[in-house]
């Protein structure tokens, strides 16, 4: 670990909607520049866990960031659908107007080679004058990425990064995540359904069902027994396998 | 000024910023809240017409009070609105309809512009800047929050406030566009130059441009047909927004 300063502490932390527990009585902490992924069944509450800690739903419990940090946060579903007129180039200059910082966010997301002039026209072209919802799954991951690095965050909350990508663009992303991880010390929080990916990249799982079923390196606390719990039987174990 | 003159300005105004507003209705897919919005108006204008004051404003207060309500209810229960846009101003159509005296019923209905006059240029040039200058100045956080409510608040933007603005813009022009195409019409003019835009825009910038620039030619086309074929001005403007629509629908066809 590179240092063992908490950024984030959450104690008996509860969402409930309409009477309608969500999360309940859920403790954990993260620590900088860790790479921490969120595992659970649909309707486990995970997306709601996010959105409770970027402040945007109501919550019992404690939620301390250390203050002063810049979290961005890309929500699930966050497809801009087909029609959607705006450009990569429109959406980025959404957040930031500098070319510079544009074209370095790019190259931190490997949509741009560090310096090039041919480059520079190719990406200009087919990638920053093209609609969003023309990108594949995996480009617009990487947009989305880069956006999120544009004002240089020190925690990135991803819910959901692969949705809608082949295994092998899953892998690249997660590579990604891994490497700005290492490179500028990003603290990654991401929802995840591969237990596969979970295991080679996070530093510590926190696998949630409602409640917290487990917490801690992926290796110690993913075993049977846990995703028995998690995913409500024995036939849920395997529900994390790919068969396409 | 010349009555077409005056004619012409204010409804390429009323064009020009109906496709502005338009445009991001069609993305926030508010269509139907748009066209139907209209109907809202005919109560307030009815009410105008029996106290004799200005039409705009009885219509602005009913269209004002309609979006608090459609705000309030989208922020309460995040639901798309159309169970109540079907119910609430459909009956407000009904009641509308009683309200309004007779000889002034088909005007009410289908507009005007003959009838327009100085004030109301004056009334139309004052809205039209304060739309412009309102919209781009909340254009970031619109577009943003149209993407995704969650990513605009998770970045401060105040989403709540910009939707609220937003509807209060829309509320103003359909108000003003009243006179020219009508409590009927009128959804149709905030709604049909974005969707043709849309057609054949692939940036954000472009298809603002394309609403605005069909709205205001829609107007134009609409008031010299009114003029040459004595027709009815209202009706041919959304007459001939529907016809640019097709003809970006057919470029957009041929793309694909």
């Amino acid at each position: 670990m590179k240092t063992k300063e908490i950024i984030l502490d959450v104690q008996n932390l509860s969402v409930s909607f309409d009477d309608n527990k969500i999360i309940g009585d859920l403790s954990f902490s993260v620590k900088k520049g860790e790479v921490i992924a969120i595992v659970g069944p649909n309707g486990a509450g995970k997306s709601v866990l996010f959105r409770a800690l970027t402040g945007l739903v109501p919550h019992l419990g404690k939620i301390d960031w250390r203050p002063g940090l810049k979290i961005n946060y890309i929500p699930q579903k966050f497809g801009v659908e087909k029609d959607f007129p705006i450009t990569v180039k429109e959406f980025l200059q959404l957040k930031s107007k500098d070319h510079g910082s544009i074209m370095s966010a790019l190259s931190a997301v490997g949509l741009k080679a560090k310096s090039s002039d041919y480059d520079e026209h190719h990406v200009e072209h087919h990638l920053l004058n093209q609609r969003m919802g023309w990108l594949s799954g995996g480009q617009l991951q990487r947009v989305l990425i880069a956006w999120a690095l544009l004002d240089n965050p020190d925690v990135l909350l991803f819910d959901e990064p692969t949705a809608g990508i082949d295994i092998g663009g899953e892998e690249t992303i997660y590579n990604l995540l891994k490497k700005l991880n290492d490179e500028i010390s990003l603290t990654v929080l991401v929802i995840s359904h591969d237990l596969n990916i979970v295991y080679k990249y996070a530093n510590n799982v926190l696998c949630l069902n409602k409640e917290k079923i487990c917490f801690g390196p992926p290796k110690d606390v993913l075993d049977r027994q846990a995703l028995i719990e998690l995913y409500g039987s024995e036939a849920g174990f395997y529900a994390h396998k790919h068969h396409n | 000024m010349n009555d077409l003159y005056l004619q012409l300005t204010v409804a390429i105004l009323i064009g020009i910023g109906a496709g502005y507003l338009g445009s991001f209705m069609v993305l926030r897919r508010m269509s139907l809240v748009g066209d139907a919005l209209s109907h809202v108006a005919l109560p307030g204008i009815a009410l105008a017409l029996i106290w004799n004051f200005n039409p705009f404003f009885g219509a602005f207060a009913a269209l004002f009070l309609a979006v608090l309500g459609i705000w309030a209810l989208e922020r309460k229960t995040e639901l798309p609105s159309e169970t109540l846009v079907g119910i609430f101003f459909t009956v407000s159509l009904a009641a509308g309809l009683l309200l309004t005296p007779e000889p002034e019923l088909l005007e009410v209905l289908f507009g005007d512009i003959s009838k327009i006059s100085g004030i109301d240029l004056l009334i139309t040039a004052a809205s039209f800047t304060a739309i412009i200058a309102i919209l781009t100045f909340i254009k970031r956080g619109l577009t943003i929050s149209t993407l995704s409510k969650d990513l605009a608040r998770s970045m401060n933007i105040p989403v709540d406030k910009i939707n609220l603005i937003f509807l209060v813009m829309v509320s103003l022009i359909v108000a003003l566009g009243l006179k020219v195409s009508g409590t009927l019409l009128m959804g149709s003019l905030v709604i049909i130059p974005a969707a043709a835009a849309k057609n054949i825009s692939v940036s954000i910038s472009k298809y603002i441009f394309f609403a605005a620039l069909f709205g205001g030619l829609s107007s134009i086309g609409g008031i010299f047909a009114g003029e040459f074929l004595s027709i009815p001005a209202g009706p041919a403007i959304v007459l001939v927004s529907g016809l640019i629509f097709l003809v970006t629908l057919a470029i957009r066809t041929q793309k694909v």
